[in-house]
C-alpha cells in the first residue's frame, strides 16, 4: 500500500484561499472537527476566519432538516475578513447536510458526502424524491462519494468496540481526509485526542486510528490526484494563537481582574450564546474566579451589585432576553454608581427568536431599556480577538468611571474563531483603582458617598471601612451626602450629573480612526459590532475598484468618540450596515442630524461579501449620476 | 469574622442620623430597635455590618442604621447579599424584607438564598399586607381577605413562610413577634449566632392597612391559647394556666389538658431545634385563630429548626484552595499564550 502510494503520482496545487463548510447531524461531530481543522489550519500561518452554525435542538430527530449543524472555514494567504460567502468545499454527512448547504457550494465546487447518510431513510428525511448522488442533480460538482462509516468501521475491525461507538469516530474519518487533502501535519490533532480522552484507552485508541485511515484514505486512493496547499498569510510578525470570542472576552475580564488588583466575580444563568463564558470562567477557580450561577438572570446581576460593593470587579454576562431580566437591575447599579460590567452576547429576536443565530438588534436595548433618565456606556466587540481588548476596556472604564457598562458580542463573535497576536501582559496598561481610605469618625467631617471628582465620579467606599459607613440605594439620594432626597432641584441636577459622567467618559477614550481607505471622499462605511470583517472586505474590494471609501468601525457607541460627527462629515455619503432594522443608522441620525443610509439583514447570518458589496456599489453609483 | 472591639456599643450607636419615617405605632420600629440593641449587645462594629433590604416600608430598614448599607430593588435583596457574602465574607450580613418584597416578587431568591445556606440573617418582615403600596392583600394574607386589590375578597390561599423556609432546606428557621420584644431580641441574637442562612418571620403590626392582623397572637385575652413558645429540650406547653400541652401520637400532634386529661409534661412533645421531621410539623401548625372554631392547634413561636450544614460562600472559597494546591496558579501571560501558539518571524 505505502509503495501504491509512492507510485501514485499526486500533485500539490498551491491556492490562496479556501471555505470549507462541514456539515452533518448534530450527533456527527461537525463542531469539533472543524474546531480541530481550524486549530490545525491557524498552526500552519494561514490567517482565517470560523463560523460554526447549530441548530436551537441539542438532538434535533437525525436525519431531519432542522437537525443539521455546519462549520464553516474560510481560510487563505491573504488577509482574511469573512467566513466566506460560498462554499469550496462542502462535507455533508447525510442528505439533510446536502440539501440545507448545497445552494452555497461555488460552481465545481467539491462536493464529499458520506454515502451511508444518502441510503432511503436519510433521503426522505431529509425530504429528497431521488437520491442525488445518482440523479445527476450533483453535475457540475465535483462529487466524492465515500461510504465513511463503512470504512471507519473497518477501520476499527479489531477493537472491542461496539457499532455505535465505531461510528462515533467517523467524524474523524472526514478530518484526516482533509488533513491529508490540504498537506497537512496530523500532530495537533492527535495532541488533542491524546489529552481529551486521556482516561478513556480504547476510545483515544479508535479515534486515532480513524484519523489516520482518513488520511491514508487520500493517500492510497487512485481518484485523488491531487492535494492542496494554502500558504502562510503575510501577518504581522509575532506569537499567535487561535481563539474564539467567548473565550478572548474571558481572557479580557481576567486580564482586568489582573491589572486592577481585583478578585473577579461573575454572576450568570446559562444563556446561549454567552454559556461558554460562564463555563470557561469557572475552570479558573485556581486563580480565584467566583463564577456564580444565580437562579436566574436578575439574581446574576444583584449579585453582581453585591460583589461589586463589596470591592470586586464584578460582571454578569447573559443573551437580550436576560438582558430584558436584568434591566431592573442595571438601572440600580447606575443610580448606585458602582462600577459593572453586563455583557450581552446578542442573538436572534425577539423573545427566544433565533437561539444559535446571530443578530445586532439589543443596541438601543441597552442604550435605553430602562425605565428614567439612566445612562450606561456600551461598547462593543468587533471581531472574535478583539473581544479581548473591548473586555479589558469595558472593564476599565466601569472601575474608572464608577459606573455599569455593557459590553456588546454576538453570536457570530461568540462561537467564531481567529488567529490572534495576543499581548504580553506587560504591555497591557494598569488600571489603577482607588477605594475611599478609612478615617477616624471623630474628625468631625461627615463621609460624602456621593462628591464627585473632576471627571463627575464619587467615591468606591468598601464596606468594613471604618468611619465611612453610608447607606446607598435605588432612591434618589441627594448631591454629595446620598441622602434619600425627594427634592425636585436635587433630582434635576442628579440626573445631569449622572449623564455628564458618562458623557465625560467620552474624554477618557481615544478618537475614532479610519480602519482603512481614504480620510475623505464618497462614500463611509461605519459599523459596529460583527460587521467589521465585511465591512473590512467590501472596503478594500471598493478601493481596489478605485472608489474613494473609507471604513470606520466603532467600539465606543456611548458615548461616541468625540470626532466622530467630524469625521462622518467628510464623506459625501455614509453608509451604516447592519444586523438589525437599523438601530445604530438611527442614534446616528438624531444624534448627528446626518442622512445616514442604512443596510440592513435580519437572516441570523452574517451579512455577505456580496450583498454589501452590491449595496455599496449601487450607492456609489446614485452618487455619481447625481453629481 | 468581625474584628473583636474593645469599645462597649449602645444601641444608639447603630442608629443614623435620619428620621425615621414609618407610621406612627407601626411594628417596624421595635424591630428597628431590638435589632440595633442585640447588634450592640453583641459587640459588633457598625463599619463591619452591613444591611441589604429590598422594597416596601420595611425596606427602608438600612437608612435607618449607622451601618453600611444597601436599599436594593424589589424582591433582589437576599441575591445582592448573595454576591457581597462570596466576595467579603468576614462581613456581618443581614437581609431585610417583606411578605411581599420576600415571598411574591422575590419568592425565587428567597428559597435559593435558604438552600445555598449563605452565612445571613433574613428578617422576613410579615404584616400580611403590601404596606407601601398602600394596602394590597399580601402572599401571607388570609384567603377571602378584603383589600383594594379585592374588593370581593382575594382567591389566594396563603404561602406559610416557615414551612417554605423548611421546604427550601434552611438552617435555621424562627418565628417571632413585633409586640414581644423580649422573644424577638432573643430570636434575633440566636440568628446572629446562626453560621448559615438564618430565617426570622416576624409578625409585624400594620396599623394602618391591616391593624390587628396578629391580634390572636398578641392580645392580651388571646395571646395565651394561640401562643406557643418553644425551648429547645423543654416540652410543649402553651394555655391561660399553661394546662395545655402537645403530644405527637404517630405524626398527628394533639392537644391535651394537662389537667383534665390526665397526662403530665414527661408525656408531651419535647422540642428539638434539630429535627427536621419534627419541624416540619411545627410548621404545619398553622390554623388561623380568626377563622378556626374547633380547638385549634397553637401557633409556634421560637427557634423552630436550627442545624449547622456548610455555607456557599466557605465552600467557595475551600474550593479556590484545593484548585490552586492542584492546578497551581499560572501567569497572565500563560493565560493569555494557551497551550496551542505559532510565531511568525
Ligand atoms: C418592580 C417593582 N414592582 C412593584 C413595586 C411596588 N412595590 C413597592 S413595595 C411593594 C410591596 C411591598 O410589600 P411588602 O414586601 O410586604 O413590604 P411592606 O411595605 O409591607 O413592609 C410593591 C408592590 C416596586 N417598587 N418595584
Ligand atoms: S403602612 Fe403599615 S407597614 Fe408601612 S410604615 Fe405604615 S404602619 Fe408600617
Ligand atoms: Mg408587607
Amino acid at each position: 500500500m505505502v509503495l501504491n502510494a509512492l507510485l501514485m503520482n499526486k500533485v500539490k496545487e498551491i491556492q490562496e484561499e479556501v471555505t470549507i463548510k462541514f456539515a452533518g447531524d448534530s450527533g456527527d461531530g461537525m463542531q469539533l472537527t472543524g474546531a480541530l481543522f481550524t486549530d490545525n489550519t491557524a498552526l500552519t500561518g494561514s490567517d482565517l476566519a470560523t463560523f460554526p452554525d447549530f441548530p436551537a435542538e441539542i438532538r434535533a430527530p437525525a436525519g431531519t432538516l432542522p437537525g443539521v449543524s455546519g462549520f464553516q472555514i474560510h481560510f487563505g494567504s491573504k488577509k482574511i475578513f469573512t467566513p466566506g460567502d460560498e462554499y469550496d468545499v462542502l462535507v455533508a454527512m447525510n442528505a439533510a447536510a446536502l440539501k440545507t448547504n448545497l445552494s452555497r457550494v461555488k460552481k465545481g465546487g467539491t462536493v464529499i458526502v458520506n454515502t451511508e447518510g444518502f441510503d432511503v431513510k436519510n433521503l426522505r428525511l431529509a425530504k429528497y424524491a431521488a437520491n442525488p448522488l445518482e440523479d445527476g442533480s450533483l453535475q457540475g460538482y465535483e462529487l466524492y462519494a465515500i461510504p465513511i462509516t463503512k470504512l471507519t468501521r473497518e477501520a476499527l475491525a479489531d477493537t472491542s468496540l461496539g457499532t455505535k461507538e465505531k461510528d462515533r469516530s467517523k467524524n474523524m474519518f472526514v478530518l484526516g481526509f482533509l488533513l491529508w487533502r490540504y498537506n497537512r501535519d496530523v500532530k495537533s490533532v492527535e495532541r488533542f485526542l491524546e489529552a481529551k480522552f486521556a482516561t478513556k484507552y480504547e476510545i483515544l485508541r479508535a479515534n486515532l486510528k480513524v484519523l489516520r485511515a482518513g488520511y491514508h484514505f487520500g493517500e492510497t486512493t487512485e481518484t485523488f490526484t491531487t492535494t492542496y496547499e494554502v500558504k502562510p498569510a503575510p501577518l504581522p510578525k509575532g506569537t499567535y494563537r487561535s481563539i474564539m470570542g467567548n473565550q478572548a472576552l474571558v481572557l479580557g475580564l481576567l486580564a482586568a481582574a489582573n491589572k486592577s488588583g481585583l478578585p473577579l466575580f461573575y454572576g450568570s444563568y446559562p444563556i446561549t450564546p454567552a454559556s461558554d463564558i460562564l463555563h470557561q470562567l469557572s475552570t479558573y477557580r485556581h486563580l480565584g474566579v467566583k463564577t456564580f450561577q444565580a437562579e436566574d438572570e436578575i439574581a446574576a446581576i444583584c449579585a453582581a451589585i453585591g460583589a461589586s460593593y463589596g470591592g470586586a470587579l464584578a460582571v454578569t454576562g447573559t443573551s437580550g432576553p436576560g438582558i430584558a431580566l436584568k434591566s431592573e437591575a442595571m438601572g440600580l447599579a447606575v443610580m448606585l454608581e458602582l462600577p459593572l460590567v453586563v455583557c450581552d452576547i446578542q442573538r436572534g429576536g425577539p423573545s427566544t427568536g433565533l437561539p444559535t443565530k446571530t443578530e445586532q438588534a439589543d443596541l438601543l436595548q441597552v442604550m435605553y431599556g430602562r425605565n428614567g433618565e439612566s445612562p450606561m456606556p456600551v461598547l462593543a466587540a468587533r471581531s472574535p480577538s478583539d473581544a479581548f481588548e473591548a473586555a479589558f476596556e469595558a472593564c476599565r472604564i466601569a472601575l474608572q468611571h464608577m459606573t455599569p457598562v455593557v459590553l456588546l458580542s454576538d453570536g457570530y463573535i461568540a462561537n467564531g474563531a481567529e488567529p490572534w497576536r495576543f499581548p504580553k501582559a506587560d504591555e497591557l496598561p494598569e488600571i489603577p483603582v482607588h477605594f475611599a481610605q478609612a478615617k477616624a469618625s471623630e474628625n468631625g467631617q461627615p463621609f460624602l458617598p456621593y462628591a464627585r471628582d473632576e471627571r463627575q465620579v464619587r467615591p468606591w467606599a468598601l464596606p468594613g471601612t471604618s468611619g465611612l459607613a453610608h447607606r446607598i440605594g435605588g432612591l434618589e439620594k441627594a448631591h454629595l451626602t446620598g441622602d434619600v432626597s425627594y427634592d425636585p432641584d436635587n433630582h434635576n441636577l442628579m440626573v445631569r450629573l449622572r449623564e455628564e459622567k458618562v458623557q465625560r467618559i467620552a474624554q477618557f477614550i481615544p478618537e475614532q480612526q479610519i480602519t482603512s481607505g481614504v480620510e475623505q471622499g464618497e462614500l463611509l462605511l461605519l459599523g459596529w459590532g460583527s460587521t467589521f470583517g465585511v465591512l473590512e472586505s467590501v472596503t478594500r474590494t471598493l478601493l481596489a475598484e478605485g472608489h474613494r471609501v473609507g471604513h470606520v468601525h466603532l467600539r465606543y457607541l456611548n458615548p461616541m468618540p468625540r470626532n466622530l460627527g467630524e469625521l462622518m462629515r467628510r464623506y459625501d455619503k455614509v453608509l451604516v450596515p447592519e444586523l438589525n432594522r437599523g438601530q445604530l443608522a438611527q442614534l446616528l441620525r438624531a444624534k448627528y442630524l446626518l442622512p445616514i443610509v442604512s443596510f440592513n439583514s435580519v437572516r441570523g447570518v452574517p451579512i455577505s461579501h456580496n450583498e454589501l458589496l452590491a449595496f455599496a456599489r449601487e450607492q456609489l453609483r446614485q452618487d455619481a449620476q447625481v453629481s | 469574622m468581625t474584628t473583636p472591639t474593645t469599645t462597649v456599643r449602645k444601641a444608639k450607636d447603630f442608629a443614623s442620623d435620619q428620621e425615621v419615617r414609618w407610621c406612627p405605632g407601626c411594628g417596624d420600629y421595635s424591630i428597628l430597635k431590638q435589632t440595633q440593641s442585640v447588634m450592640a449587645e453583641a459587640g459588633l462594629d457598625p463599619d463591619q455590618v452591613v444591611v441589604v433590604s429590598g422594597i416596601g416600608c420595611s425596606s427602608r430598614f438600612p437608612y435607618y442604621m449607622n451601618t453600611y448599607g444597601i436599599h436594593g430593588i424589589h424582591g433582589r435583596a437576599p441575591a445582592i447579599a448573595a454576591g457581597l457574602r462570596m466576595v467579603r465574607p468576614e462581613l456581618d450580613v443581614w437581609v431585610i424584607t417583606g411578605d411581599g418584597d420576600g415571598l411574591s416578587i422575590g419568592g425565587n431568591h428567597f428559597i435559593h438564598a435558604l438552600r445555598r445556606n449563605f452565612n445571613m440573617r433574613i428578617l422576613l418582615f410579615n404584616n400580611q399586607i403590601y404596606g407601601l403600596t398602600k394596602g394590597q392583600y399580601s402572599p401571607t394574607s388570609e384567603v377571602f381577605k378584603k383589600t383594594k386589590s379585592s374588593p370581593w375578597g382575594s382567591l389566594d390561599h396563603p404561602i406559610n413562610p416557615v414551612a417554605l423556609a423548611l421546604g427550601a432546606d434552611a438552617t435555621f428557621v424562627a418565628r417571632s413577634l413585633d409586640r414581644d420584644p423580649k422573644h424577638l431580641k432573643e430570636m434575633l441574637r440566636r440568628a446572629h449566632e446562626h453560621k448559615g442562612s438564618a430565617l426570622v418571620e416576624i409578625y409585624q403590626n400594620c396599623p394602618i392597612f391591616n391593624d390587628k392582623a396578629f391580634a390572636p397572637f398578641t392580645e392580651k385575652d388571646s395571646k395565651e391559647v394561640n401562643d406557643l413558645f418553644l425551648t429547645h429540650g423543654q416540652p410543649l406547653i402553651f394555655g391561660a394556666n399553661r394546662d395545655k400541652g402537645i403530644r405527637l401520637e404517630g405524626c398527628k400532634p394533639v392537644v391535651v389538658d394537662l389537667e383534665k386529661d390526665g397526662y403530665s409534661a414527661d408525656d408531651l412533645w419535647i422540642h428539638d431545634e434539630r429535627d427536621l421531621f419534627k419541624a416540619q410539623i411545627l410548621a404545619r401548625f398553622f390554623d388561623d385563630p380568626h377563622q378556626c372554631d374547633s380547638p385549634c392547634l397553637p401557633r409556634p413561636f421560637g427557634v423552630i429548626y436550627a442545624v449547622e450544614r456548610p455555607c456557599y460562600e466557605d465552600l467557595l472559597e475551600a474550593q479556590i484552595q484545593q484548585a490552586r494546591a492542584i492546578k497551581g496558579e499560572p501567569t497572565l501571560d500563560q493565560l493569555l499564550a494557551g497551550n496551542n501558539t505559532w510565531t511568525i518571524e
